[in-house]
């Protein structure tokens, strides 16, 4: 459970670029992997949490998926992966994978009322 | 309501402050000579008892220290302190994880540039301690032989963003009915390719290969920082 910790670092970012754009923050895009570590549900709950009080309070958290795809050597192809236990290439099976993306953990946008 | 909102990039990591501290350490380590090494894993799986064993054999040679991560009690500290290695516990209060901050803090009355090697036992937790990255060198994951073999497929965050994975609690093997084969291709099938150790504290079986590993990589690792600095410097 390190949603709590993630949605108030959230908050600072959301905070300083608050004040910097002088603007009040309505909504907030984030990109997470499905490698993230981060459980979306327990994020969105925390954000609530978190932004109690604050400027950001009220503001909407929405939350884009990256799905983990990987570069199968072998193939030489990009594959994307349905399940995350295993950066085998799902189709020829090969172990020779490099992971090109799922572990993003970006605040991406702001949409803001200036 | 007011005119239609602006749509602001921003495009920032959300830990980037945590990747900042981590970055300012790993730059402190490396000019200071000293190879840094994280311990991960579960409640329970024997990080302090090898980190005691790999301190006290380390110590005629190299000078050690360890940091120890937990929620509350001094415990570990304690006994990591058996080993006559400095040692300090940092206690997180409700936080389930060390972050670069905590490490950073903990690190500020010690002078590091007298250290060969600094071990940092993280909370036990396989969830939340991957996203924080403190600077290391050398991330090791432990999965002990009576969590069972499918842990790294349950979690495979924590297992993919580690360089080398121990097995341990190795003399238990036989009474858990621990199927070695298939715990090794958990692993390989979340993190293709990491070298994967076998070890038990309590014997000492492959407690020798795990420390012969951390003195390569330590050794490897000097080469390469002497590399970037002799590229920096023309």
């Amino acid at each position: 459970m390190h949603e709590l910790s993630i949605a108030l670092n959230l908050i600072d970012l959301a905070n300083e670029e608050a004040q910097r754009h002088e603007g009040r923050v309505s909504a907030l895009h984030v990109k997470l992997g499905r490698l993230s570590g981060v459980v979306q549900a327990a994020l969105l709950s925390s954000f609530e949490v978190a932004a109690y009080g604050t400027p950001i309070e009220g503001a909407r958290l929405v939350i884009e998926e990256v799905p983990t795809v990987i570069y199968c050597r072998e193939c030489s192809a990009k594959r994307e992966l349905e399940f995350m236990a295993s950066l085998f290439c799902p189709v020829c099976g090969s172990s020779g994978t490099e992971l090109l993306q799922g572990k993003e953990m970006e605040l991406t946008s702001l949409e803001m009322q200036l | 309501m007011s005119e239609s909102p602006r749509i602001v990039e921003v495009r920032k990591n959300i830990l980037k402050q945590n990747d900042a501290v981590a970055r300012a350490l790993r730059d402190c380590f490396h000019s200071s000579g000293v190879f840094v090494a994280s311990l991960v894993s579960s409640p329970g799986s024997g990080k302090t008892m090898l980190l005691e064993k790999i301190l006290t054999l380390l110590q005629p040679q190299y000078r050690v220290a360890a940091l120890v991560g937990d929620l509350a009690t001094e415990n570990d500290a304690r006994r990591l302190a058996r080993s006559g290695a400095p040692v300090k516990q940092i206690i997180t209060g409700t936080v389930c994880h060390l972050d670069a901050t905590m490490v950073s803090k903990a690190l500020e009355n010690w002078n590091v540039g007298e250290l060969d090697f600094l071990f940092i036992e993280n909370v036990g937790n396989l969830v939340c301690p991957s996203s924080y990255d403190l600077g290391e060198d050398l991330r090791v994951v432990l999965t002990s032989v009576t969590e069972g073999e499918d842990k790294p497929l349950k979690y495979p965050t924590i297992f993919h963003g580690a360089d080398i994975a121990v097995l341990t609690k190795m003399d238990l093997a036989k009474a858990a009915e621990f199927d070695e084969e298939a715990a090794i291709a958990s692993i390989n099938a979340v993190r293709p390719g990491i070298d994967i150790l076998r070890v038990s504290a309590k014997t000492g079986l492959g407690v020798k290969d795990f420390l012969n590993e951390l003195v390569r990589r330590r050794e490897r690792s000097a080469a390469f920082s002497r590399i970037a600095m002799s590229t920096q410097s023309i």
